[in-house]
């Protein structure tokens, strides 16, 4: 309610701008020839417009099949055993990559989708899917620090404040964008399947871990809030949470200078799907500048869409978040995981392992 | 009829088919499974694949020992205090001359169990948090200028731990001291032992069942906790279930999970010995 509140009143004061700003924008337009057909969408839950399906459906004169999931691993399953019928499909970066090796996806005809010049070309390429052959992205997000604006008053800007903070801290359980962190102040690469460097960034890791006082596995913005840790390295969404809840500045969320690591959900098209033509069209409808800027205002993630951001659709307070939009120079320090293997996937294992073994004595 | 009864002797033990073949389905192959998954290699997703190796059992002793160590070393803690905190309760209660007062009692100690373990856990996170009830208490008296770090240390899992099994420590030692004998008290008096001799020769040797199955309740389940760890222990209260958790998620490591719950078992199986051998020096004097 409070935010429908706060989305009225902004509409109020942007509304004059964004009507302007609709004369001068061409509506996406549907290709002819797709009249009568079906479309099914598999997509994670409350993951979309309220108007974004139904404004396709009667662009195109189409029927579209909404079905929902909620995790990679759940959607992994259902297309393994033999796809039923879905046609759209939005795995995040690894699950990607992994989806490709295993021939579940169907490539991209980037002839059909003349609206991919419309992302951000940072988020372009990304290492799991190099050449953009079988993704794009759908919407994105960070990790970074969330902290007490209290104790830290001039704001975070370096892992360095992290490290050596004199008081609680809580890292995130997700060991390939911790392992990550350390690579990149190593110098390595984020991915590496190096044994020693992987070594290195677990040693890097428990020498500046000394102040954590837990991994908390998704409630490190929980610990934040009651006042358990002045520092919980969180998903953005996660301390944009509990900053809407207090209704108070008592929290912000930063993305150091050194980097982190960004996820993307992609639009993907699953093998054996019924009718992978109009789910391309989807695809270039969904990467329209107002039809991107429509979701995002919803669902308040990043829109991988320059033409979206740079129009004027997404709402001023959004775009000015940066714990939602970090700024550009900061977009390029961002690393993306990807499937390392199941060799590096060990290594990494026991690495975390016995980091979690030595952290913090 | 006596025939029949004396067939079904004979007999007896088609009756406990049923159990024995559920035992075997649901304990002795999924244990036979673990065994043999102990000694695989690691497969991409955690599986456990081929070929086999003694690798998983050598990072058991190797790094994880510590952990392995610290488990029984707050188990073993947390059985001692219970006993301490268990003993003279259950003795309280069952001496108690109105029965009404001893089913009260009694009623009280298993009154926990009543709300969820894993709720009761969490609000111990409440309790002990920097900003929690204990520090603001502590605080608002002055007996404290700064806050205490209570959660995620070992003392928070100790103090959970025990919160959590106290009872299991009462009930059998209840059980125990209720069937005791008070005239042998008496008896011991009137030969001259004073208190602390008549507890230590006479109420404890006879009690004793009672104080080991207590401990047996208590130790067992504490060595391989998870939840209590997890939830207050953060990064320097992690236990040995935490570690074996963590390998049967996502892409964990399910052969080194099965070694690490096998060396757990034996140290389980090992605290059992010793409460049967314990138990039967005690029936044989």
């Amino acid at each position: 309610m409070k935010r429908l509140m706060l989305l009225l009143a902004i509409l109020c004061l942007v509304a004059p701008v964004a009507i302007a700003q609709d004369m001068e924008h061409e509506p996406w337009t549907c290709p002819d020839g797709y009249e009568g057909q079906t479309l099914s969408i598999f997509n994670w839950s409350t993951y979309i417009a309220e108007d974004t399906v139904p404004n396709f459906e009667e662009a195109c004169g189409v029927t579209v099949n909404y079905d929902i999931y909620e995790s990679n691993e759940a959607m992994l399953a259902r297309i393994r055993q033999g796809n039923p019928g879905y046609d759209i499909i939005v795995p995040s970066g690894g699950t990607v990559q992994r989806m490709a090796e295993e021939m579940l996806l169907i490539p991209l005809d980037l002839e059909m989708i003349p609206n991919i010049a419309n992302v951000i070309p940072d988020l372009l390429g990304a290492a799991y899917d190099p050449e953009n052959m079988y993704s794009l992205p759908y919407q994105w997000g960070t990790v970074g620090v969330g902290y007490s604006t209290e104790v830290f008053p001039d704001g975070i800007s370096s892992w360095n404040q992290v490290w050596d903070h004199d008081g609680p801290v809580a890292w995130l359980d997700d060991r390939q964008t911790m392992l990550g962190i350390a690579h990149l102040f190593l110098g390595n690469d984020p991915n590496t399947t190096d044994a020693a460097e992987i070594n290195a960034a677990r040693d890097y890791l428990i020498e500046k871990g000394g102040n954590v006082v837990t991994v908390a596995a998704d409630d490190g913005q929980v610990l934040l809030e009651r006042g358990d840790v002045d520092i919980a390295v969180e998903y953005n969404g996660d301390i944009l949470q509990i900053s809407w809840d207090c209704e108070c500045d008592d929290y912000a969320y930063a993305i150091p200078e050194e980097g982190s690591n960004v996820w993307i959900d992609n639009l993907s098209i699953p093998v054996d799907a019924p009718n992978p033509e109009l789910a391309m069209v989807f695809i270039d409808y969904i990467l329209d500048a107002k039809v991107g800027a429509d979701l995002t205002n919803y669902i308040w993630y990043a829109s991988p869409n320059q033409a979206s951001i740079d129009s004027g659709f997404i709402d001023e307070e959004i775009l000015n978040d940066p714990a939602i939009f970090p700024p550009p120079e900061q977009v390029a320090n961002l690393f993306a995981i990807i499937d390392v293997g199941a060799e590096a996937e060990e290594l990494i294992n026991n690495a975390w392992d016995e980091l979690l073994i030595f952290l913090g004595q | 009829m006596a025939f029949r009864l004396r067939r079904l002797r004979e007999n007896g033990s088609l009756l406990a088919l049923p159990t024995v073949a559920w035992l075997v389905v649901f304990f002795v192959l999924p244990l036979a499974v673990v065994l043999v998954f102990s000694f695989m290699s690691r497969g991409r997703g955690g599986v456990a694949i081929l070929p086999f190796t003694i690798e998983h059992y050598e990072r058991t002793f190797g790094v994880f020992f510590i952990i392995l160590r610290r488990s029984i070393g707050l188990a073993a803690l947390t059985t001692v205090i219970c006993l301490l905190l268990g003993y003279p309760l259950a003795f309280f209660i069952s001496t108690r001359r109105r029965r009404v007062l001893r089913q009260i009692a009694l009623f009280l100690v298993i009154l926990p169990f009543w709300t969820n373990f894993l709720i009761r856990t969490y609000a111990w996170r409440i309790l002990l948090g920097e900003e929690g009830t204990i520090n603001g208490v502590l605080l608002s008296l002055g007996l404290i200028g700064e806050p205490l770090s209570l959660l995620n240390t070992q003392l928070a899992v100790v103090i959970g731990l025990i919160y959590g099994f106290l009872p299991f420590m009462v009930l059998p030692i209840y059980a125990s001291v209720e069937r005791f004998n008070f005239r042998y008290v008496d008896a011991a008096h009137d030969l001259g032992a004073n208190d602390i001799r008549t507890f230590l020769r006479v109420v404890l040797p006879l009690t004793l069942p009672g104080v080991l199955a207590g401990c047996a309740l208590v130790f067992i389940p504490s060595v391989g906790a998870f939840v209590t760890p997890d939830l207050l222990g953060g990064a320097k209260g992690l236990m040995i279930g935490n570690l074996i958790n963590k390998q049967f998620g996502g892409s964990g490591n399910m052969p080194l999970g099965s070694a690490l719950s096998i060396v757990m078992m034996a140290v389980v199986m090992l605290s059992l010995l010793v409460y049967i051998f314990a138990n039967r020096r005690e029936a044989g004097d």
